[in-house]
Order: structure tokens, then sequence, then C-alpha cells
């Protein structure tokens, strides 16, 4: 696999949201709008990045019976300075994304990447992957908050779209968020079988 | 690099040793650099929160802040604005533990004489696109919706309860449990405001 696919694979081919439906919580949480999708897409990126790039670097050190407390302890450091940096330097964001911030630790994608692939590859190769695996993660996010935001509220990264007046609630709350999202992977089975 | 280290007790203490002790060592030295923005992020939202509720004041409204406990063990703080020395309102961060899922903290700034300014909300968990109305549903700007306006309005004289529960205030629509903890927090604010004020003026007296 060259590095093109391998970097391209987590947009279409394996993205983590529409075909591979991992990392669920924080994609139905958090993506009340545009914006709160896209701030949690990129501080998912930059923890896989950073993630897999260290883990490929040491897991040749690590024993296999303690290779995933590992990986938890490197990834939870990790989103603990996104944590802090964004709490002092995007403190708005920081409040809208609230509790899902410390919840990446958990976040499957996360894991999965560190067993699945950065434990198993060179530096560089895991560094792309993570990159691909996030910006594929960020993008879906960013699409179905910006559906949600339009439907819910009328408008798209704040800008209103529509009427100030229009809005389908429902698509704000919980319940929207199944809903937009199982359309959206139902358009895009469609396209990927086309 | 070498092979692959075998899970033996002593490798994988040392091991989860040292990279425990590496990203100990990576959080402390950034929380200590991340500590004076995240003070600051946190004094300039208070600061907007009370800008933004009293009128123009000229000094620093935290540096004579003075505190309330609740019975809750909570504090109610307020923030005196002056200007030229003549204090010209107070905004007081207020709260209810009434909200449709906790806690809601609210900037009300009062004028001398108790009547609401303006105010902001500072903190709530309430439910999107419902209780989060609260941010402006209690400031129209649209004149035909003074009933559910809490500007210029003096708790002491106008009832703040909802008025489906006999008050004067009308509820955001479908969210009465977020509106009635909203006016709870900011009934309570006033109450204390007063309380404070009347200590005040018997002490001066």
């Amino acid at each position: 696999m060259n590095n093109w696919q391998n970097f391209s694979k987590g947009f279409f081919k394996e993205n983590a949201v529409f075909v591979l439906l991992l990392g669920m919580c924080p994609t139905l949480g958090v993506t009340s709008s545009a914006i709160n999708g896209m701030g949690m897409g990129l501080a998912t990126t930059f923890v896989l990045i950073m993630s897999n790039l260290v883990i490929s670097l040491v897991s040749s050190q690590i024993p296999d019976k303690v290779k995933i407390p590992s990986f938890i302890v490197i990834i939870a450091s990790f989103v603990t300075m996104v944590d802090l940096v964004m709490a002092g330097f995007v403190p708005a964001l920081h409040e809208q994304l609230g509790v899902f911030i410390p919840l990446i630790v958990v976040n499957c994608i996360v894991l999965g990447r560190a067993e699945a692939f950065a434990s198993k590859n060179k530096i560089i190769p895991s560094i792309i992957d993570g990159a691909g695996m996030g910006l594929g993660f960020a993008m879906a996010l960013t699409i179905l908050g910006s559906v949600r935001e339009l439907l819910g509220s009328g408008k798209v990264f704040g800008i209103s779209i529509f009427n100030e007046n229009y809005g389908m609630l429902v698509f704000v709350l919980a319940p929207g968020a199944f809903l937009a999202l199982g359309y959206l992977i139902a358009i895009i089975n469609r396209l990927r079988k086309a | 690099m070498a092979g692959k280290k075998e899970s033996t007790f002593i490798n994988m203490v040392l091991v989860l040793f040292i990279i425990t002790l590496v990203a100990s060592a990576a959080l402390g030295g950034l929380y200590e650099l991340t500590k004076e923005p995240i003070a600051a992020a946190k004094l300039a939202k208070k600061l907007k929160a009370i800008k933004e509720v009293v009128p123009a004041f000229d000094n620093n409204p935290s540096d004579e802040m003075s505190e309330v406990e609740m019975p809750s063990g909570d504090k109610l703080e307020f923030y005196p604005a002056t200007m030229g020395g003549n204090l010209v309102g107070t905004a007081v961060k207020t709260f209810t533990t009434n909200g449709f899922s906790g806690y809601v903290w609210v900037m009300v700034g009062f004028l001398p004489d108790g009547t609401i300014n303006n105010y902001s909300v500072l903190e709530h968990k309430e439910t999107p696109g419902l209780g989060t109305k609260m941010a402006n549903w209690f400031k129209p700007t649209d004149p035909a919706k003074q009933k559910s306006s809490i500007i210029n309005k003096n708790p002491g004289t106008t009832k703040f309860i909802v008025s489906k529960d006999g008050g004067d205030i009308d509820a955001i629509t479908a969210a009465t449990i977020s509106s009635r903890a909203f006016l709870d927090a900011v009934q309570k604010g006033y109450n204390e405001y007063m309380k404070t004020k009347t200590k005040e003026d018997t002490s001066h007296e």
C-alpha cells in the first residue's frame, strides 16, 4: 500500500464513521453544530497522529502483556494535553465539547489504529495513517454537524441559510443525530456501490 | 531496533514505569505552561459577563468581590461596579439547582435599587434548542414580547414567577422547568443582594 492510499483510505474506503461505524459516542454527541463537529474531529486527529507516532516508535520495546495499558497511558496523556491547551486557548469551543474531550481516550478509533496499525508499522506510515483516519473522522463529523445544524436551526457554521424562525428541533437533539447519521450512511453506501 | 521484549515481570514493571514517568513529566510541564492562559481565559469570561450586565464602570469589580455562602455550600458572588466612586450597579453571580439537568449559573446585573439591568447565562446543561433559549429569551428586543422580559424590572415589585404559576414573566415555550429555574436563580440573587445592601446601609449609619 503506498502512502497516498494509506492516507486516503480514512476518507472514503475505511471512513471511521460512515463505513467502520467506530467512535459513535462523540459522533452522535457533539455534532449538534458544524463547528463542534470540526473541533472534535481535529482534536481527535491530533491525538491520533501523536499517539500513532509515539506508539510506532516504542511498541517494539513494550512487552505484549502490558501493551494495552501502555497504549492507554500514551493516548490519555495526549488527550489531557489537548484538553489543557484547548481550555487555555479556545475556551468557548472547549466548553461546548465539554466531557467529550476527555472521552477521546476511549474512542475506539484511537486505540484501534494504535493496535492494528501503528504497533506494526514504521513511523512515517503510522503518522500518515493517523492523519488520514483523523481527518476522515473530522470530515465525517463536520458533514454530520453541518446537516444537523442546517436542518435543526437553519444555519451552517453559525451563518444563517434559512429564515431565523426555521428549524426542526429534533435534528439538534439526540434522535436527530441518529436520523441524520442513518441517512448519511445510506447515501455513502449508495455512492460506494455506484 | 531490538527484538520484541519478553513479558517477564521485570520487563513489564520497567516499561510501564518508564512510560508513566515520561507521561506524567510531560503533563506536569504542560500543566504549568497552560495554567496562566486557562486562568486568564476564565477571568476574561467573567469580566465579559460583568461588563455585559452592569452599566459602564471604571473600577475592577473582581477586586471588590464579596461572597455569600448558601446552605447548599455553593457561593453567590457579588461584583460591585462603580463609576468615579459611585455605585452604578452590582453583578451577582447566582445559581439554581432546579434546572432541567442540574445547576444553572447566571450573572445578573442589578442597579442600586434592585432593578435588573441585564443578565448573562454562564453555565447550564439544559436541553439544546429548548432550555438553552434562556440565554436571550428573557431579554427580548421585540416589543411585542415584553412579557417575557426581565430587563428593567424589579423583583421587589414584579412577581418573578412564570405566568403559568401565577407570576408576571412568560416562560420559554416548551421549557417551563428551565424558565422556573432561571427565575429562581434571579430571585435568589435579588434576595441576597438586597440583604447585603440593607446590611451595608445600616453599617453606614
